[in-house]
Formats: C-alpha cells, structure tokens, sequence
C-alpha cells in the first residue's frame, strides 16, 4: 500500500503554506480586478449607445468561452511579440481578473435586470440624477440578489489560482509541482494542496452563505 | 394630421391665468397601435381632475407621459405655462434635452399603483432623498419637512420602518409623503388604490381628501373609485379609445352622461360593485 | 510569415488537436452526465451512509481545482496501484469533477418540481423508483438543460488543462507549436478561436435544440 510519510510531509507543509499565502494573494488581487471591471463590463452593456453594447456583450461571451489556461498563456506571450514584457504575476493578474470579470459582469447584470421597473420610475419621478439613481437606488437593490453568484466566483477564482503556475506563478501549485520533481515524491504535495483547498474553499462557502442573509437583513429586504 | 412638426405651437402658453397642465394634440403609439389620439387637455391650477375610462383607454399613459417616464409622438406637453416634452431653441421648439427635462420635471410629483418605494430605505429616509439630493437641502431641513409630511399621512410613529414592514396602505401613504416633499406644483396619483385590500383604501383616500381640501395643489388622478372621484374631484374626464369622450363637472357626468359610450362605461361599473 | 502560410505549416497539428479535444469533451461529457445523476439522486437518498458518500465527492471534487485533482489522478493514483494512461486520466478527472457540478444541478431541478407532482405520483400508487422515472426526472431533465449548457462549457474549456500531462489536444498543439515559432498571436489566438466556435456554434445550439427537442416531447411547445 501506499507509505505516507509524516517526516516528509512535515518537512514540506512550511513551504506550501507560504506559498498559500501568494494563492490567496493572486485570488484576492484577481477578484479585486474582476469586481471592478465586472461592474464597468455590466454598465457597459446598459449605454444607450447599441454598438457599444453589442461588442461588449459579444467580448464577455468570447471570454466566458474559452479556457482561461489558455488566456494565461495568451497575455504572457503575446506580450513579448511586441516588445511588451509582463511579469508572471502581471500576466497572471490580467488574465484572471479579466476572465472573472467576464463572469461576474453577468452577475451584476442579472442582479440589475431584477430590480422592478417601478424602482427607475420613482427615482425619476423625483428627478434624481442618473448616477444618483444607480447609486443610491438600483445598485443596493441589484447586489443582494448578486450576492451568491459574487461569492460563488470568490470560491472559483481562488480555486483557479492553480493554474497561474503554468506561466510560473509561485503559488501553492506551482510549489507542489516543484517539490515533486526536486523529491520524486507526488503523494504529500498534491494531498496537502487538495486539503489546503478544501480546508479554505469551504468555510469560505459557507461564511458567504451566512454573510448573504446578513446583507439582506441589514439592507431591510427580507 | 401631422402632429410631429410642432413649428405652429407656442413657445409659452400665456393666459390669466394660465393653465398649469396644458396637451396640444399630443400623440402616443407602439408601432401600428395609437394610444392617445392628439389629445387636447387643459388643467388649471388648483383644479382636481380625474381621469376614467376602461383598461387600454389611455389615461394612465397620460400621467406616465406628464411625468416623462412615456416619450410622446407628436404634439406639445406644456407645465406652468412653459414646454416641457420641447425646448426652445433660437425662437423655435425642438425636442427636450434631459437637462431641460429634469428642470420642468422637478414641478411634478407622481404615485403609483404599486407604491415603488425604494425598498433598502426606511420611510423617512424614502422621503428625504428627494430634497436632500436634488433640491440639496439640508439633512436637518429635509428631516424636518419630511417628519412633517409623514406625521400628515398619519405615518410619523413608522418613519424608521422598512417598506417590507408596512401594510400597502400604509406604504402608499409614504409614497405620498415622498412625492410631496419634492414640494410639486402638480400631483399624479396612477391607481393608487388598485393594488390595495379593500379594508385599507380608506386610510389613502382620506389622505387625498385632505390634500384636496387644504392645498392649492394641481392634481391629475386615475382611478376606478367612482364615488371617491364624483366627491373629490373638480372634472371628470372619460376616455375611450385614446380620447376624451366627454368630459365634465363630476354630478353632471355622473348623473346625467351624454354619450352612449359613457352611459354604458358607468352602468357596467355599477353592476359589477 | 503570414497567417495562411501558418496555417499551412501547422494546420493538420492544430486540427488533430481539435478532434482530440472534441474526443475527451465526448467522453468527459457522458461520466459526468452519469456521474451527476447517480451522485444527485444519492445524495437525496434516505440512507445516511448512501448520502453521506454523494455529499464527500461533491464536496471535494468542487472545494478543490480541476487542476489539483487531475495531477492527483495521473501522479498519485498510480501509488495505489491505480494507473491510468494519460488520456485515460485526463477526461476521468474532467468528468468526475463536472460530474460533482453536475451532481448539484440534478439536485436542484428534482427538488423543484412541484410537490403536487409527488403526491400525484403517490396517490397513483406508484412505486418511489418508478415515479422517480416516469414521473419526477423528465420534467428535472427540462429544469436542468439550460444549466447544463453551461457546464458543457465550463467542461470544454476543463479539458484544456489536460494538456499539462501531455495530452496532445489542442492546448497542447498550440503550445508546442508556439514553443518552437514563437508565433504567440497566431498559435494562442487561432486555438481561441477555435475553443470559441466549439462552445458558441457547437455546444449551444445543440444544447439549444436538445431543449426544443425535450419540450416537444413533454408536450411544452
């Protein structure tokens, strides 16, 4: 049978749980990108202005299409073919934030489309401004119902991160990887990433659950 | 008759007075289907007009067009005497910008049938929003006229209450409240008893009632309470098929309609109370 | 060198590249569809242990990366005298990860068809198996074909990392052609063109007509 080694899997847990550290890094830094730029990619598709809509729309399902592998490689090489040289974390930031943003850019659409007309209607009939209106009025609204699908994507760009190390990305995959080679053993590495993974994907689940049912409370909706 | 070329229409509407709500010839339609048929229709100021008619008559459109949350086809909407769904532009009238809009809309105030409080602010917090960032009072001053407002529709120990926590009555008194804290010069009330139980009408109509009695207010409204109309209302005005098909003081029309159509518009809804 | 002079180079690379990644989206696509539905319909048993078995592989196969579950698969398993070959691996982890998906979507279309659909079922005194299957499952199946449209997706763009144990698919064609060209736009744009026009004009419309297709047949259309 198998020989788990606990010597061995002492011996490597420091280093992985520091690269840990940069997995939650790349997933942090990567969902921050996306949030923002989901929310310019939503707004976008609401301009009056039809071609605008039409290309954005079409470049967010070009992008939910396709593997995000391959977009990884995409921004890291294509960079150099004309002279622009983007580190592995600059590539890897783009990429990934971009790729969720895509997704969550419908989120937030979903989350806009389910507030009542009525709602615009009476912003209007008090003359409040646009952004006033989205502000203040329709974005309140649109985020609990966007809520589950923001966090789902949380847990989803986190649980990505991993492939951020085919560019060389240091995080926790990429140092699995290289203890495997460095020490023919494949066994305690990819485990302990596999655990590392659910132990912090779960109660991460679990906690956005919770902090759901505390926005809509704390927003007076349910 | 051409109604989209508005060259032949005034710049201003003077008279003495003159009328605060005026339609000239005012058109609306979704594609083939005509809503509104160049209405003509002048409301005065202070005066209390209600508008009825069968479903697809066109009158709540009215209202939806007055406030701007309908874009009309042809014809000229004018406010206190000055144009509102048009501009003027080098002597001529050209169709309004949203800077123009937002200006002439600010003299409108609207209710709807299913109240359309913003459902994240409390009561008090749905009627300050208005007249803090729009007209930019103060906190303190928005506070105080809202307070005052809502202590009017008898919802001043509710102010802190999320709509979800009200009744429909007592939201569509908020609603209320909200919509006269922008301080209009001119109220719509679109059904605002229709989604309402039958036991908490009441509560809404007084407030109306009261409105009535103690403001100089212009007050356009659609609703499918006769009786509350015949009491409260200056002129009545039956619609079918997207025009005025008599219109007059509410014991004339309701006590002795001219038309056929009104006849039998008024005894079907009759029958069915 | 211009893009057709590329394409004549390295086209029948990229095209066999294609066909092995439409080969493992097939078969990755049918374990995962069988995957779903028996770890859907086990984690609603009534059985503890039945459950509780459905409930561990969806968790873990959705709490962890396809990625950390496809290098477990093709390095460790073959510790527990368990080896796959690599292709073999490849669209093994791809459908039993979706598959964990999969399983959920199951779930959430038999819990809502409508409770009088049960009873009705009951009171006809049918068997639970059989109202299951004549009864409950093909109105789920028409709950559920929007969302797996989705998965199908997410499950071609998974099988793109099967290309990190050496799979030959596309990903990997494009990546060795750009390894020795250096050609970055044409190798990794071409192939995202292609994974485009597989999900856009390939798996959606199908999907699209499997829904008509089921409706027709449930008498919806």
């Amino acid at each position: 049978m198998v020989d788990w080694r606990w010597d061995f899997t002492w011996q490597i847990l420091p280093r992985l749980l520091a690269a840990t550290g940069n997995t939650l890094l790349a997933a942090g830094i990567g969902y921050a990108i996306a949030v923002v730029l989901g929310l310019v990619l939503a707004l976008a598709q609401r301009t009056p202005f039809n071609p605008l809509n039409a290309i954005v729309r079409e470049a967010v399902e070009f992008i939910r299409s396709t593997p995000l592998v391959l977009q990884i490689f995409f921004v890291f090489y294509v960079g150099p073919q004309f002279g622009i040289r983007l580190s592995p974390w600059t590539a890897g930031m783009i990429a990934i934030g971009l790729h969720y943003a895509a997704y969550l850019s419908e989120v937030y659409r979903g989350g806009l489309e389910s507030v009542p007309k009525g709602q615009w209607e009476a912003a209007k009939s008090l003359n409040l401004s646009m952004p006033r209106t989205y502000f203040r009025v329709i974005l309140p609204q649109a985020l609990p119902p966007s809520l589950a699908g923001m966090g789902n994507y949380l847990v989803g760009i986190f649980k990505d991160t991993p492939m951020l190390s085919v560019i060389g990305v240091a995080e926790l995959m990429h140092t699995a990887n290289a203890i495997g080679s460095e020490t023919y053993r494949f066994l305690e590495p990819f485990t302990l990433v596999g655990i590392i993974f659910l132990l912090i994907s779960l109660p991460t689940a679990a906690a956005i659950r919770l902090f759901e049912a505390w926005t809509r409370r704390k927003l007076g909706l349910s | 008759m051409d109604t989209k070329d508005v060259s032949d229409f005034p710049l201003a509407i003077e008279g003495d007075p003159a009328p605060m709500v005026s339609f000239r010839k005012v058109t609306k339609s979704y594609g083939n289907l005509t809503v509104l048929d160049a209405l003509d229709l002048d409301v005065a100021e202070g005066e209390m007009v209600t508008i009825i008619g069968p479903s697809g008559s066109g009158k709540t459109t009215v209202l939806r067009m007055l406030m701007t949350l309908e874009t009309i086809n042809g014809g000229v909407i004018y406010v206190d005497g000055k144009p509102l769904t048009h501009m003027e532009r080098g002597g001529k009238l050209v169709p309004a910008n949203d800077r123009h809009l937002r200006q002439i809309r600010s003299k409108i105030g609207m209710c709807f049938q299913h109240f359309n409080l913003f459902p994240h602010m409390t009561a008090l917090e749905n009627c300050m929003e208005g007249p803090v960032h729009v007209l930019g009072l103060t906190k303190q001053d928005a506070r105080e006229r809202s307070e005052e407002l809502l202590a009017m529709v008898g919802m001043a120990d509710k102010r802190d209450q999320h709509p979800s926590r009200l009744s429909g009555g007592q939201q569509q008194r908020v609603a209320i409240a909200r919509a006269l804290a922008m301080r209009p010069k001119v109220m719509l009330f679109d059904e605002v008893t229709s989604a309402l139980d039958p036991e908490v009408i009441g509560e809404v109509t007084n407030v109306i009632r009261t409105l009535v009695s103690e403001h100089n207010l212009t007050m356009l409204m659609v609703t499918h309470q006769m009786g509350f109309a015949r009491d409260i209302s200056d002129r009545i005005c039956f619609f079918y098929g997207g025009r005025i098909e008599e219109q007059g003081a509410p014991d004339e029309l309701f006590g002795n309609p001219q038309r056929e159509r009104t006849q039998q518009f008024l005894s079907a809804v009759k029958e069915a109370h | 060198m211009s893009y057709f002079e590329f394409l004549g180079l390295y086209g029948d690379r990229i095209i066999s590249g294609t066909l092995i990644t439409i080969g493992l989206t097939l078969l990755s696509a049918l374990l995962a569809v069988a995957i779903a539905l028996a770890a859907g319909l086990m984690r609603m048993s009534s059985n503890m242990a039945v459950r509780g078995v459905a409930t561990v592989y969806i968790e873990i196969f959705r709490g962890t990366s396809l990625l950390v579950q496809l290098y477990w698969i093709f390095f460790v398993l073959p510790l527990f005298g368990i080896t796959l070959e690599k292709f073999t691996a490849g669209f093994v982890a791809v459908g039993m990860n979706l598959g964990a998906y999969g399983a959920e979507l199951v779930r959430g279309a038999i819990l809502s068809v409508p409770k009088g659909q049960w009873e009705a079922g009951l009171a006809l005194n049918m068997s639970p198996a059989k109202r299951m299957r004549r009864v409950i499952l093909p109105q789920a199946v028409v709950l559920m074909l929007p969302s797996w449209g989705n998965l199908f997706i997410e499950l071609l763009k998974g099988t793109a990392l099967v290309s990190l144990i050496s799979v030959a698919d596309l990903m990997f064609q494009v990546k060795q052609i750009n390894g020795t060209t250096f050609l970055s736009v044409e190798t990794f744009g071409t192939a995202l063109i292609i994974y485009y026009v597989l999900a856009r004009f390939m798996i959606t419309p199908s999907m699209r007509w499997l829904e008509r297709f089921m409706m027709r047949k449930m008498g919806r259309a």
